[in-house]
């Protein structure tokens, strides 16, 4: 996979996040260094408290670091802009608005016209397989389906990073297995780049060409490991040997850190 | 035993409604016979005969009309009174630190209270009616949009946020169409209470209006008509709630969870 010419997409420096909280300082990010390339597909595990939701929101652009930058194509971010996309746990889908609506709300704040906007926005809900829903209402929809909404409501603006954070944390599993099967065949036919959280180590593994971890409090990166298992990676591969030895690995390192926290 | 289940199964919506009517029909008609409750509870006929007298009189329609330009007046400022101040309060921690506390004090006095004080200082007419319908429908509708604005979800905020909406679009596009549900239940409780606080509000000086006639009708003892005016602003509360739930149910329907 590593390409000898790779482009440096994301440059994280030394990001530091420090919240003043009643029972005085809480470090929640210390010190955070990491670049992201082109097309790369991160994947972030550790303990909760860890800070990797408090990185995604400074990627984002809707937290600021206390110290330390993030820069994407070499600018700075300062707040946020819709070169980065997200993704959140709770779908945050508008409930007022139909799937279609959803979809087109961000292409319309950039003041394209209702048919052209209309347009992208069914190609990306066609791509989710939902065209037989543009005209429900996100209560009418099942969980799995209300993420697929936003997964293409993220889509419909063309941003170059997708931030995505424990997108599929609330779906049951199968579910889950599904939507991580789709979001791998969305990335490589839209190559962006994409900065997942999850707490779960084999959808880590199934998804990523590089796994993070990192360590609790304060949060940092512990460990960088490459996955180099080919694409698509199907359920087969969790009974193999080289995602098992993986597994095992990350989750070693993950419950280490589980067992700080717990102390 | 299952044949009785069955049957209680079937009776569908409007069955039981009629069956509530006839049970109310027959404990007034117990209250119209019974010796200690019978001057208060007249019965049917003699509330339609009641009907047939202020219809021809007039009476009626000048009382209708002449409550109901209070009372939707009265709302009215109310509305456009508590939507900006709800926000502001929302919005603005100093805003809400101030006057918060007040609107919760006088929330709770009864209008009825403060009725003479008003008309002491702006005089008898309609004036001080619809002063007091104001400042009650503006108490509860602020209380209420304030709460709806609060309750935004900052996720959404958020999403529109990275969709890149800024601040004005966040307005318009997120936190307005988010807070409708509860500008919706602030119209049905400001209804409520204008007509709640009408009566108090006609207490005093009025030349017309249901609730005024109700009190004068109750200085000559003419219970039917009274009662008859009672029933009325009954419907009146009724219907207007009904036609707000429908609205509520367009405007709103894609909500998640209804509220009551």
């Amino acid at each position: 996979m590593a390409g000898e010419e790779r482009n440096l997409k994301v440059r994280i420096d030394h990001v530091e996040k420090i919240y003043d909280g009643r029972q005085g300082k809480m470090v929640a990010l210390n010190g955070v260094d990491l670049d992201i390339y082109e097309n790369e597909f991160i994947c972030v595990v550790g303990p909760s408290g860890c800070g990797k939701s408090t990185l995604l929101n400074i990627i984002a652009g809707l937290l600021e670091p206390s110290s330390g930058a993030v820069y994407v194509d070499g600018k700075k971010v300062e707040g946020t802009g819709t070169e980065r996309g997200v993704v959140f746990q709770q779908y945050a889908l508008f409930p007022w608005l139909t799937v279609l609506k959803n979809v087109m709300f961000g292409l319309k704040l950039k003041g394209m016209p209702d048919d052209q906007a209309k347009e992208i926005a069914m190609k990306y809900i066609k791509m989710v397989d939902l065209e037989g829903f543009v005209d429900a209402y996100p209560k009418e929809l099942s969980g799995g389906m209300k993420q697929r909404v936003a997964i293409a409501r993220a889509y419909a603006v063309q941003p170059e990073v997708l931030l995505m954070d424990e997108p599929f944390g609330a779906l049951d599993a199968q579910t889950r297995t599904q939507l991580q099967a789709e979001l791998t065949k969305t990335w490589q036919e839209e190559k962006k780049t994409c900065f997942f959280i999850t707490h779960d180590v084999e959808e880590a593994i199934i998804l990523a060409t590089k796994v993070i971890v990192m360590s609790a409090r304060p949060g940092r990166i512990k460990t960088i490991i490459d996955i180099n298992l080919p694409y698509p990676r199907t359920q087969d591969l969790k009974m193999q040997k080289d995602f098992l030895d993986l597994k095992a690995q990350i989750w070693g390192e993950v419950y280490q850190e589980y067992l700080e926290v717990r102390k | 035993m299952d044949n009785k289940k069955k049957s209680k199964l079937q009776i569908p919506p409007w069955g039981w409604l009629i069956i509530s009517f006839l049970v109310a029909m027959l404990l007034w008609f117990f209250l119209s016979v019974n010796e200690k409750t019978a001057r208060s509870f007249p019965f049917l006929p003699a509330i339609l005969q009641a009907l047939g007298t202020v219809i021809s009189r007039g009476v009626l329609a000048e009382d209708f009309i002449s409550s109901m330009i209070s009372v939707l007046s009265g709302f009215a400022l109310g509305f456009v009174t508590a939507v900006p101040v709800a926000f502001l309060m929302a919005w603005y921690l100093p805003v809400r630190n101030i006057l918060e506390p007040w609107i919760q004090f006088i929330r709770n006095i009864p209008p009825l209270a403060y009725v003479p004080l008003v008309v002491i200082a702006v005089g008898v007419g309609r004036k001080p009616q619809i002063i007091v319908i104001w400042l009650a429908t503006f108490l509860i509708m602020t209380v209420t949009i304030y709460q709806g604005v609060r309750n935004v979800d900052e996720t959404l905020l958020k999403a529109a946020r990275v969709l890149g909406a800024k601040d004005k679009d966040l307005f318009i596009k997120v936190v307005f169409p988010a807070t409708t549900p509860f500008i919706l239940t602030a119209v049905r409780l400001g209804v409520s209470v204008a007509l709640t606080t009408l009566i108090a509000a006609e207490s005093t000086g009025a030349s017309a209006g249901m609730g005024m006639r109700i009190r004068s009708f109750s200085n000559s003892f003419e219970v039917a008509p009274m009662l008859l005016y009672i029933i009325l602003i009954g419907i009146i509360g009724i219907t207007s709630e009904k036609i707000i739930k429908t609205l509520e149910r367009k405007l709103t329907g894609w909500q998640e969870k209804r509220e009551i």
